[in-house]
């Protein structure tokens, strides 16, 4: 692909969601998640999974960081390049909304 | 991307041939010369089984696709049945004689991603290339009711030497429409399109122009639209890694209910396919004798048994070698490395002004 890779900038106060056309659902055949857009489909890992399926229009990008970050023990900065990192990318290719 | 498992592949997508009927006669329609009739096409219930057991293999996206999806009058319950099978559904239509009204019933029914074939960015020669006066329009207003009910639309643009000089228009034209995705698709030569390759081939001039046009159209557009291109194969150095390798991703059934790994598989005299009337679709990914003629590596001969490349390209199309050498096991002739890749380069040269062919159902040569 000769597409430049600059992921979009994630503002803390977005309230990422997916589009319509873009869904996020559990493949028995598969053993996990799949995220669907027309003519795409990617295996969403466990993280990817946890993030995405937060992703409903109402939470903002920091109240899914300080969720995961308690649910995980995990330390915040770690967790928002996570996630921004896979909203940007995600946004980027018109699979997600900010 | 999901990784193509160990052992028997899981198929990702399937190709749903509803029926073949159309209003339109697009002189490089990938379906065969030989259509199926309305009296053979599977009704909606069977249509429901091969979606559930589609799903339990593995697929995931269900291409709804014809001649003109919309011909059939139970689409709607047939798009539910998508959905009721966990599947994520793609209406693949030209526009003409899909009402608003069933667009409404179908977003309620859970379709999930539209795709309209738009011919040209003129009308007089979409129209005239569609073989369908009004055509244009109508699919411009489908467009815009697409858009308005907020199903994702993609534009499907295929390219050939009647419109490849206005691939940047025809980009402009989907942005306007509201698209997030096109597909500059340049003509794949099979079916109707194989019979009117001289009236469709560019010049190798206009195709270089055209690949350098979308390279810089993605950079432009970045974010904005998804631009998805299908090579010109016949100018291309390597061949195209054909339906991601024959048994291997996807699999198509037909309106009379054949399964086939490719839409063009009947093409190739001797396979023996079998029908979702008498088979399951497990039975039939797995066993029939058309699916395993040419899945993996086993049956290539040189100079594919050995290149570094068999798992990238899989020999390339099996439909192209046999229709360009006779031989379906024949490394695809597009590839540069096959003894026969001068046959492609004769055929590219023969471009001829010459009266479209329009893909029509009373034109079909061996009817009677």
């Amino acid at each position: 692909m000769t597409e430049p890779q600059t992921a979009r900038p994630v503002a803390a106060d977005a309230r990422p969601r997916l589009p319509r056309g873009v869904r996020l659902a559990h493949s028995e055949a598969h053993g996990g998640f799949v995220l669907q857009a027309p003519e795409r489909v990617f295996k969403a890992d466990a993280v990817a999974a946890e993030i995405l399926n937060r992703c409903t229009g109402e939470a903002t990008v920091a109240a899914i960081v300080d969720e995961l970050a308690a649910a995980y023990a995990a330390p915040r900065e770690r967790i928002l390049a996570d996630v921004t990192k896979l909203l940007g990318s995600l946004a980027d290719k018109r699979l997600l909304e900010l | 991307m999901l990784a193509p498992a160990e052992g028997l592949p899981k198929p990702l997508g399937l190709l749903a041939e509803l029926t073949h009927r159309c209003p339109l006669g697009c002189p490089y329609c990938s379906n065969p010369l030989k259509l199926d009739p309305r009296a053979d096409e599977l009704d909606a219930a069977t249509w429901a089984r091969v979606f559930h057991e589609a799903a339990a293999l593995g697929v995931l996206q269900v291409h709804l696709s014809g001649g003109e999806p919309a011909a059939r009058r139970d689409l709607v319950e047939i798009v539910a049945a998508a959905r009721q099978a966990g599947l994520y559904s793609n209406l693949i239509t030209s526009a003409v004689g899909l009402t608003e009204k069933t667009l409404a019933a179908l977003a309620d029914a859970g379709l999930d991603h539209v795709q309209i074939s738009i011919q040209d960015s003129e009308q007089a020669s979409a129209d005239r290339i569609a073989g369908y006066g009004g055509a244009y329009a109508r699919k411009r207003a489908l467009a815009a009711e697409v858009v308005r009910l907020k199903l994702p639309l993609t534009v499907n643009a295929v390219v050939h030497r009647a419109n490849i000089g206005r691939i940047g228009d025809l980009v402009e034209l989907a942005l306007a429409l509201g698209a997030g995705r096109v597909e500059i698709a340049h003509v794949q030569y099979y079916g109707w399109a194989l019979a009117n390759r001289a009236a469709l081939m560019p010049a190798r001039a206009q195709v270089e122009r055209a690949l350098a046009q979308v390279a810089d159209l993605r950079a432009r557009h970045h974010g904005r639209i998804v631009i998805d291109a299908v090579v010109p194969d016949y100018y291309a150095k390597y061949p195209k890694p054909c339906v991601g390798g024959w048994g291997r991703r996807s699999l198509n059934v037909t309106p009379a209910g054949r399964v086939l790994p490719c839409h063009a598989a009947e093409t190739i005299p001797g396979l023996e396919f079998w029908s979702v009337r008498e088979h399951a679709l497990a039975d039939i990914w797995a066993s029939s004798p058309a699916f395993r003629a040419f899945r993996g590596t086993d049956w290539m001969q040189e100079p594919c048994a050995s290149c570094p490349r068999r798992f990238e390209d899989f020999g390339g199309c099996r439909c192209q070698a046999f229709a360009l050498t006779g031989d379906a096991r024949a490394t695809d002739p597009v590839c540069h490395l096959s003894p026969r890749h001068a046959i492609v380069e004769e055929l590219a040269a023969v471009q001829e002004d010459a009266a479209y062919v329009y893909r029509r159902l009373a034109q079909t040569p061996t009817s009677s």
